[in-house]
């Protein structure tokens, strides 16, 4: 499927516009990562005692996936609610630039703020590599209506992903289970390699990796943001260090 | 499982407003707001983005280290080896994310099926 060109008559309705972004999602091997890591979740809620009620919501409020795993694996593992909201707070982070970068894409003179609600909703990793990838295709005053169309789409997918994996993980025998629940870490780690583009991500993620059994042993209940820290600001350096050098 | 189990309690959708919900929406609102005068490159974000990926790869250990649930019936080694054997692959396929997961699955299940 192409999309049409930009001056096709294709695009004079908004709702036309909608439902390109929507068929979108069956042009991109993205779509395929979302729905294992989004299986993995619905898994990973079920064997961590949460309900598919949460699970449903916490996709299509928080939509980001490192976040809710944070949230899930680290409430699920007895860590308070601050200390829980602390490390999703600072993986959420990532999530300002990305916003900040991808609005322009889609703005125009006469864009209000509200208009870009849902866009800046539908933000995460996945939405933000699209954009780049579809929307230089797409004529810019329907670019809102594409977005929303794409990030409808994927939630689709991700909520569909969720309930299968939730009951799969309730019924399945004990292997396939833990195969399920595994897909979790291996898309993750492998999608996060993936788009390392720079040194410093590179190290933050082999160091972060490494560092955690290390703060594990320490028991403080913020391992994670312990070993996030040090390993990020050793990645940090590194970089500092190149292009100081450089 | 009955209904009751799919919906959970109000106690536990409060927790994930406060820890989950807002944490995430207040970056992409201000985003939303202050979009304009930030430099992407700027040295304060660099940082910012490696604390958040380590920590990404913090959650990445936690899960494989002390599993949850039924991947905890998987010995420690089998774990470890699934996820560097789909390393391996990942790299040696120019970086494909499908094949790296087949590939780490594939060595948890016929590890699992050769230990009986």
């Amino acid at each position: 499927m192409a999309l049409p060109p930009l001056d096709s008559p294709q695009w004079q309705s908004p709702w036309r516009a909608f439902a390109w972004g929507l068929r979108s999602i069956t042009q991109t091997i993205l779509t395929l990562v979302l729905f294992a890591t989004y299986l993995g979740i619905g898994a990973l809620a079920h064997d961590s005692h949460f309900s598919l009620l949460w699970a449903l919501c916490s996709t299509l409020f928080v939509w980001a996936g490192p976040a809710q795993i944070i949230l899930i694996t680290t409430l699920g593992s007895g860590a308070t609610v601050i200390q829980s909201a602390i490390a999703v707070t600072v993986s959420a982070i990532r999530l300002f630039p990305m916003v900040v970068s991808v609005l322009p894409l889609m703005r125009t003179p006469t864009t209000k703020r509200r208009e870009l609600f849902f866009a800046a909703h539908l933000t995460a990793v996945t939405l933000w590599v699209e954009c780049h990838r579809f929307l230089p295709q797409v004529p810019r005053e329907r670019r809102i209506a594409f977005v929303n169309g794409l990030g409808f789409g994927l939630v689709s997918v991700c909520l569909t992903a969720n309930t299968i994996g939730y009951f799969l993980a309730a019924n399945l025998t004990q292997t396939l289970g833990a195969a399920i629940l595994l897909l979790t870490p291996l898309s993750f780690l492998f999608s996060t390699a993936r788009n390392s583009r720079e040194v410093a991500d590179v190290v933050a993620l082999a160091l972060g990796v490494l560092l955690y059994p290390l703060a594990a042993k320490m028991n403080s209940g913020l391992d994670i943001l312990v070993s996030g820290l040090v390993a990020g600001t050793i990645a940090y350096g590194v970089h500092w260090w190149r292009e100081v050098r450089a | 499982m009955s209904f009751a189990q799919l919906i959970g309690d109000w106690h536990a959708l409060a927790v994930l407003f406060v820890a989950g919900v807002v944490p995430n929406q207040i970056w992409r609102m201000l985003g939303l707001w202050f979009g304009g005068g930030i430099d992407e490159g700027s040295e304060l974000l660099v940082w910012v983005r490696a604390v958040a990926t380590a920590i990404l790869a913090g959650v990445i250990a936690q899960i494989v280290v002390q599993p949850p649930g039924a991947l905890a019936s998987v010995p420690d080694a089998l774990r470890y080896g699934a996820v560097a054997a789909g390393l391996v692959v990942f790299l040696l396929t120019r970086r494909s994310i499908f094949a790296g997961v087949v590939a780490g699955e594939v060595f948890m299940l016929a590890g699992t099926w050769w230990l009986g």
